[in-house]
């Protein structure tokens, strides 16, 4: 059984799921049942000004019959008094002493900082969240992604914050901006403890065409929200692997955020960079008893790799993120459908005729037939294979892979509905390995004489 | 695994093929992405062993197929086999969400087959059991109920030693399934997982005695003497008669013991037999008619009263249906009409509410007569246990809270407390006595 507990930035934690700040942390009551879960630490709803919040407040997006592939809400920080949130995280302290409890923070001005990090930290909060991303409401009164946009601000912000808190300082960054090391560096300097990224994404999550406002609908209005859920990891994991591979930034611990519903999730943004992984969205869904499956799933993960413990997947497959110039051109891989697996539904034949390299046939068409679909290059012989899956439609036949045109873009396994069906084999070109930077430093990635040079010099190889 | 009991090749039952082969992992995971995830699920209220199942076809889905694995075999030990002959379609599935939003069912007994057979074939080392405690259990019958008791206690650190009188363990598991279901071999390979727990040892070709114990014998004073518990899991007697004119004699053969020659003889042939007729209305009627009809034998079934009334499931008597099987209802057996040696027919009279009416005699034509009116019980080892007693129907009586006996050293779980349910009601009976043990010997 590998070990799953963690030291983020000085906070040791029984694993590194904690959950995010937002609904499912916004009282002591949720955040004591989801440690009886097994959830290792909670980031508490923002606590600051208290505010008033509208009704309805969320909208999802749906994809085909799976729900909530994106959640996006508009609701504020807390609604509920200070002084009861403090009691509770005090209380939540007395009853978890080895669970995590970090105050997440927003308030305006220097002295509103020194005295909300006071009680925080008197409360008995193990650590403070910086709340510099909510990209809705709060950034209109400057605050939240307002501050997280301008990295000057972030910085004298943060100063005044490690200069009053007792317990380590995270900075939790907006997605909303260009370059996201401008305020990973802005928290460098700093000189607070930690990063925790994304905060959500602005958002309008549809549109009520019956009444014409956008959703969610208040009243008749609404505004533009943050968007979260399964949608955004791959926007949270570039955004992390932009910190986690920059040189200074890398010093600091990061909590990864970002559409994590399963152990496989935060077993990337881990390997990817993160110490822990906050949760928000599939726990709103399904309930904080989706940790079970995230502890066991990676303990088992870790235990089947040979690694003893999660910190030594942290930032493992950050030195294969590279820029696009470094990576190889001699490699090459093909596409290979599985004639056991196919189940004959020919959606990687449409998807490679139109979305790709017309290099996928359909057997039993005559080279006229071909031609007039669109393929310009026939080869010489299309095997006739016979679909065998039990699944298979009557009379199907498995599509053929071109290989001497596939160009290995992955189209037609991504969209095959079977897993496991295409699979993308990798064919030696015996060519030595060469990136376009090495071409760069050659001075072959240009031939002088402008384009029709180019053409020409390309038709002679 | 490989198993150590082995069955002799050339059986009927290798001709039968699996309605519901092992899925792939494609189909798996399309599978148990339909499944909603629901809260306070029905399907685990249906189920006698409580298996949290959207936990484990979430994990299906995430792809944590071992992490599925844990969950299913903590919570049942057999759950590999359950996944195959459990009816799902009156338990687990039959309460899916999706039944009244009409939908199709989760295929819960498939998912949880394919959950725990892929994790077992990789990693069999599940569990681990916890520190040795001294105290050693006599288990009476190798049947599920003992299998998964001896399973529980050995997790406990406890040693289980089971006593079998057949060469091959497994009871009913091994030796009763519909093979279109699940075939003998696949039971014999999880008991070897189970005994693989550690702590387990299984006598075979051993018969539990009352009094001096011969070769091949024990007796049931020295096992109250020598253990700190004992379990019986008896499971049923030999099939009930008819007791009829004409019964006595080749070509009249109990349910039971057909389908055990089915799944367990080499030599079985049912040559010269193109029609049968099996007597019964319950489930164990339906496997023969079911079974007869795949062989290619024209079975009919012959129930003394209506098709409504009948206590076998509707889904099998409609899957034997399909398979070519008839039903004839409100019929009751006469005679055995006989040419000679040779069963020609099954004489039998109409009924009304079960009871035959006069004058209304007539022949339904067979070469073979396979009764399924139910088994004896297996009193007479229970009773060999000072204080065990039976009820008027021949069950051991138990303390529903504990499954323990007038004896307060012995334990009792599965067909001979229940008067024969299914495998996964053996295991969940065999849970609750195992708690009780385990609390009674560590003075809990």
């Amino acid at each position: 059984m590998a070990d799953l507990s963690i030291d983020f930035a000085g906070i040791k934690c029984p694993n590194p799921f904690w959950l995010a700040s937002a609904p499912p942390t916004n009282t002591g009551d949720q955040i004591m049942r989801a440690f009886d879960a097994g959830w290792g630490g909670a980031v508490w709803k923002t606590l600051g000004n208290p505010i008033v919040n509208v009704s309805s407040r969320f909208g999802g997006v749906d994809y085909g019959n799976t729900k909530l592939m994106g959640l996006n809400n508009i609701e504020l920080i807390t609604d509920r008094p200070l002084e009861v949130n403090l009691r509770e995280i005090r209380e939540v302290k007395h009853r978890y002493p080895k669970h995590i409890v970090i105050a997440s923070l927003m308030v305006e001005t220097k002295e509103e900082w020194r005295e909300i990090i006071m009680k925080a930290e008197d409360a008995g909060a193990d650590g403070l969240e910086l709340n510099f991303g909510c990209p809705h409401g709060m950034c209109e009164r400057g605050m939240g992604s307002a501050v997280g946009n301008e990295p000057q601000v972030l910085e004298e912000i943060a100063r005044w914050a490690v200069e009053f808190a007792k317990t380590p300082v995270i900075i939790k960054l907006t997605p909303n901006i260009g370059d996201i090391t401008e305020p990973g560096e802005a928290v460098l300097r700093s000189g607070a403890h930690a990063i925790s990224l994304i905060n959500t994404i602005k958002s309008i999550v549809g549109v009520d065409l019956e009444k014409m406002v956008p959703l969610p609908r208040v009243g008749n209005a609404s505004t533009n929200g943050g968007y979260c859920g399964p949608a955004v990891k791959p926007i949270a994991l570039h955004l992390l692997s932009q910190l986690s591979r920059h040189p200074q930034i890398r010093k600091l611990p990061i909590s990864g955020i970002g559409g994590i519903s399963n152990w496989r999730d935060a077993a990337e943004f881990i390997a990817l960079g993160s110490t822990t992984v906050q949760v928000c969205t599939a726990v709103m869904h399904y309930g904080y008893r989706i940790v079970e499956d995230m502890l066991e799933g990676l303990s088992d993960y870790l235990d089947s790799q040979g690694m003893k413990s999660v910190s030594e997947l942290v930032g493992r497959a950050v030195p294969a993120y590279q820029e696009w110039g470094d990576l190889d051109l001699s490699y090459r891989v093909v596409a290979d459908i599985s004639v056991d697996k196919c189940i004959g539904c020919q959606l990687c034949y449409v998807a490679c005729m139109d979305g790709a390299h017309q290099c996928i046939h359909l057997p039993g068409k005559t080279e006229a037939e071909s031609r007039a679909a669109g393929h310009i290059h026939m080869p010489k012989l299309i095997p006739d294979r016979a679909v065998i899956s039990l699944a298979a439609a009557e009379g199907a036949r498995v599509p053929y892979v071109d290989e001497d045109e596939c160009i290995g873009c992955n189209l037609c396994a991504l969209v095959c509905p079977v897993q496991g069906c295409i699979t993308m084999k990798e064919l030696p070109t015996g060519k030595v390995p060469e990136t376009w930077n090495d071409r760069v430093q050659k001075g072959t990635n240009i031939v002088p004489g402008g384009l029709d040079a180019t053409a020409a010099a390309r038709a002679a190889t | 695994m490989e198993a150590k009991h082995r069955l002799p090749v050339g059986r009927l039952e290798e001709r039968f093929t699996e309605k519901k082969p092992l899925y792939t992992p494609a189909e798996a995971l399309a599978e148990a992405n339909r499944c909603l995830y629901c809260v306070d699920a029905p399907c685990i209220k249906a189920c006698p062993t409580s298996i949290d199942i959207p936990t484990f076809i979430r994990k299906i889905a995430a792809d944590s197929v071992k992490g599925a694995a844990r969950t299913i075999l903590t919570a049942n030990l057999l759950g590999e086999s359950c996944g195959q002959v459990c009816p799902v379609e009156v338990l687990c599935a039959g309460d899916c969400v999706y039944n009244e939003w009409g939908r199709d069912p989760i295929k819960i007994g498939r998912l949880q087959h394919y959950a725990v057979t892929e994790t077992l074939k990789r990693d069999p080392a599940l569990f681990t059991r916890k520190a040795p405690t001294g105290k050693k259990i006599a288990l009476v019958g190798a049947g599920p109920a003992s299998i998964a008791a001896a399973g529980y206690l050995a997790l406990e650190g406890h040693e289980a030693v089971i006593f079998e009188k057949k060469a091959i363990p497994g009871g009913l598991n091994t030796l009763g399934i519909a093979p279109y279901k699940m075939k003998g071999h696949a039971a014999l390979v999880e008991i070897e997982w189970v005994l693989s727990i550690g702590g387990i040892e299984l006598r075979t070709g051993v018969e539990v005695v009352k009094g001096e114990a011969g070769a091949g014998q024990v007796s049931s004073a020295d096992l109250l003497r020598e253990y700190d518990a004992v379990f019986l899991g008896l499971g049923l007697g030999p099939d009930s008669n008819l007791g009829i004119p004409g019964e006595d004699g080749a070509g009249v053969v109990g349910a039971v013991h057909l389908i055990e020659r089915i799944k367990s003889h080499p030599g079985l042939q049912l040559e010269g037999v193109s029609r049968a007729i099996v007597v019964g209305g319950g489930n164990t009627a339906l496997d023969a008619l079911h079974e007869l009809s795949l062989l290619g034998v024209a079975t009919s079934m012959v129930y003394r009263r209506t098709e409504a009334q009948m206590t076998g499931y509707v889904h099998e008597l409609a899957a034997a249906r399909l398979d070519g099987g008839t039903l004839v209802e409100n019929r009751v057996p006469v005679s055995v009409v006989r040419d000679g040696d040779r069963v020609i027919a099954l004489r039998v009279a109409e009924s009304r509410d079960g009871k035959a009416i006069a004058g209304t005699e007539s022949d339904l034509p067979a070469d073979l007569i396979v009764v399924a009116i139910g088994q004896s019980r297996a009193t007479q080892i229970a009773l060999a246990f000072d204080g065990v007693v039976v009820d008027p129907k021949g069950r051991v009586v138990v303390d529903a809270a504990t499954h323990r006996t007038g004896n307060a050293k012995v334990y009792s779980g599965g067909d001979c407390v229940n008067g024969g349910k299914e495998v996964v009601n053996a295991v969940a009976e065999a849970k609750i006595a195992v708690r009780a043990m385990h609390a009674q010997m560590m003075g809990a």
